[in-house]
């Protein structure tokens, strides 16, 4: 090797310049990632920057008058309006991904502790509902929580109640039941995963130092599979701060959330600028949310021990 | 430092004890007892049924026949969270999310002590296993030898009745193996607890145990000390589970009580010790020798028991030799291993030698 490169000094030196470029290995990563990169700038960094710069500008009737201002975020954070639906907004969301979390622990805790042969079976069977389109979804539960709906009609035929409930559909629970049927299964997955990750002889040895089922559950299987349930929480709870469907078909006038009042912007009330700056405060908001609940799970998961 | 003498009070009975899944029997008609302050191994290849014995006496499985007492008390219908046995584990089941310290004490917590107290017990336990200062060390930041360390302190903290070690020593490297060979053994002699060990290593199982189960199919084959169990192995399965064996076939002369006489080709006639097991089935039999009974006789010395034959094989093994030596009349040729103290790695291949033993070291097997 070193005897070639002495025998050919002249070729050596002339190609090393073209050859070291390409055999780097930081070129050569460059090169490899570069088409996810670029996609990753056109469809996520770019629409981003749009929104951004918007929100410092202002809206003329049809045209935009690109000085900048901090009067759209001045609105967006005092209006009441926007102020009530931000805040009704972050607590749907919370309370959708608090309940999803808690009724999918147990589904994932059953598939992956007792699921046996039959994993692959009760998973598959867990995504058959998505299926179907969310909008027929969102549907089924009006015609369950509906005036002349399945709980009505089941409560009354019970003699519970005596006439229809008014109080269960067009209101912000009737978003809450909605939203955390529809994303079970996506906090579902999460932690049956960290759960499976969970070495089943940390089990038995918590057992063997004298610990019964519910102290190792708490103990070693609960601490253990945290990361799954901070998954969870937060792949539910911030596409759900921004939904705009579910509000618009079973929430009513008491259940509009912020999305709702940010499409109004961008559509009828065309003022993009204050749309773009409600945006970006919902936005670093549910940044703020979510970094405070994995603060506070962890905390509490080190408390635990 | 003197052996522990071990009580003659049992600590584990086992009584019949049948483990089935379906038609297959993990472990079949099992009965032992293992004694108060001893170190037994339960010897045997896998899926031999030691480690589901183990697992039985733990409390993570239960007979499908059978008894289990744990100093006297049955333990039929007692979780495994209330026995007084503790394990150590295979993968040794450290929990990650915990540091040394609080692996240690997991098991402590329950019992609420005062912290002063339950810090002197993990200093303490972590002082037997040599891990003193390493107590706020993460678990993930631990080698595999401090690993298999915590493990032992982590049950030891606990002052078990008995101490169950699934395979402990499996997934270290030799060398620290057999440096934790020794310390285990040290350690059990110090605490002085009954220490059951399930290993497939028959050297482990020699150099650690007071006494041996060897196993096979799920059957208890033989249960002795280490030094008659490689000396008298009670038949052909376990005399070649534990270290080499030349087997000689054997014509039987004479039944005398617990004795045998036998004609062989190559060792003429020897009178041997009856085993136990032994079934007489028509007048052969088997007979064993270990490879290092038998000893290269140099030049003009001479013994009162000796065999000739022809060196076909030499293998050098740094310390010793192993030679494969052809002895007229015998079938197999005969496996020697001789010290190299005086030369036995220049014996050229070829050439013709005789080789002396000892008629006790002809052992009868059972088939």
């Amino acid at each position: 090797m070193t005897a070639a490169v002495a025998d050919s000094p002249g070729v050596g030196s002339r190609r090393t310049r073209r050859d070291v470029l390409l055999q780097s290995e930081a070129v050569q990563g460059l090169g490899l990632i570069s088409p996810t990169f670029l996609y990753a700038v056109v469809f996520l960094l770019a629409p981003i920057i749009v929104v951004i710069a918007h929100s410092f500008w202002t809206q003329h009737y049809l045209t935009i008058d690109r000085t900048f201002t901090l009067e759209n975020y001045r609105i967006a954070l005092t209006e009441p309006i926007y102020r009530d639906l931000l805040w009704r907004s972050l607590y749907i969301s919370l309370t959708v991904s608090f309940l999803t979390v808690v009724f999918a622990y147990p589904i994932a805790y059953f598939i992956s502790f007792h699921g046996g042969r039959h994993k692959g079976l009760w998973l598959f069977l867990i995504t058959i509902p998505f299926w179907t389109s969310y909008l027929l979804r969102v549907m089924a539960w009006k015609v369950i929580l509906g005036y002349n709906g399945v709980l009505n009609s089941g409560l009354m035929g019970l003699g519970i109640i005596d006439e229809p409930s008014t109080a269960l559909l067009y209101n912000s629970s009737a978003v809450i039941i909605t939203l955390t049927h529809a994303w079970a299964a996506f906090a579902i997955l999460p932690i049956f995963v960290s759960l499976e990750k969970v070495d089943r002889t940390l089990v038995e040895a918590a057992t063997d130092l004298g610990d019964g089922p519910l102290r190792s559950f708490l103990r070693v299987t609960l601490p253990l599979s945290i990361p799954g349930v901070i998954a969870a929480l937060l792949i539910v709870m911030i596409p759900t701060v921004g939904d705009y469907v579910t509000p618009k078909l079973v929430g009513g006038k008491d259940g509009v959330m912020i999305a709702n009042a940010i499409q109004v912007q961008f559509g009828k009330a065309a003022n993009w600028p204050l749309g773009a700056a409600l945006s970006v405060t919902t936005m670093v908001i549910v940044t703020l949310m979510a970094l405070a609940s994995v603060f506070i799970i962890r905390s509490a998961a080190r408390m635990a021990r | 430092m003197p052996e522990r003498p071990v009580a003659d009070r049992p600590m584990i009975e086992i009584t019949n004890v049948t483990r089935s899944y379906g038609a297959f029997k993990a472990l079949d008609d099992a009965n032992l007892v293992i004694r108060e302050g001893e170190f037994f191994s339960l010897l045997g290849p896998s899926g031999c049924g030691k480690t589901t014995l183990l697992r039985m006496i733990a409390g993570f499985d239960n007979p499908t026949t059978g008894t289990i007492a744990v100093d006297g008390q049955a333990m039929e219908g007692i979780p495994a969270n209330r026995r007084p046995t503790n394990m150590v584990f295979q993968s040794y089941a450290i929990f990650p999310h915990l540091n040394v310290e609080q692996n240690v004490a997991y098991g402590l917590k329950r019992l609420r002590l005062d912290s002063a107290e339950e810090k002197r017990r993990v200093e303490e336990a972590l002082g037997q296993v040599s891990l003193n200062g390493l107590g706020k060390r993460g678990a993930t930041e631990l080698s595999g030898g401090q690993r298999q360390r915590v493990a032992l302190a982590r049950a030891l903290v606990m002052r078990p009745k008995v101490l169950l070690l699934d395979e402990p020593l499996s997934a270290l490297d030799k060398k620290l193996r057999e440096q934790m060979q020794v310390e285990l053994r040290r350690l059990q002699q110090a605490v002085g607890i009954t220490f059951v060990l399930v290993t497939h290593d028959q050297y482990e199982a020699l150099a650690m145990s007071d006494r041996i189960a060897v196993m096979f199919g799920g059957r208890i084959a033989q249960v002795a000390s280490p030094k008659e169990i490689y000396q008298r192995p009670v038949n052909r399965q376990v005399a070649d589970f534990l270290g080499g064996m030349n087997f000689v076939k054997a014509e039987i002369v004479e039944e005398q009580g617990a004795s045998l006489v036998v004609d062989t080709l190559g060792f003429g006639r020897i009178k041997t010790d009856k085993p136990k097991a032994f079934v007489r089935n028509g007048s052969g039999a088997t007979l064993g020798i270990r490879p290092e009974r038998l000893r290269v006789l140099w030049d003009d010395s001479s013994a009162k028991f000796e065999v000739s034959g022809k060196v076909v094989e030499r293998h050098y093994f740094g310390e010793i030799t192993h030679l494969i030596v052809e002895i007229p009349g015998l079938e197999k040729p005969l496996s020697v291993t001789e010290t190299n103290d005086f030369g036995a790695d220049d014996i050229p291949v070829g050439s013709s030698i005789r080789l002396a033993y000892d008629p006790e070291a002809l052992v009868a097997l059972a088939d």
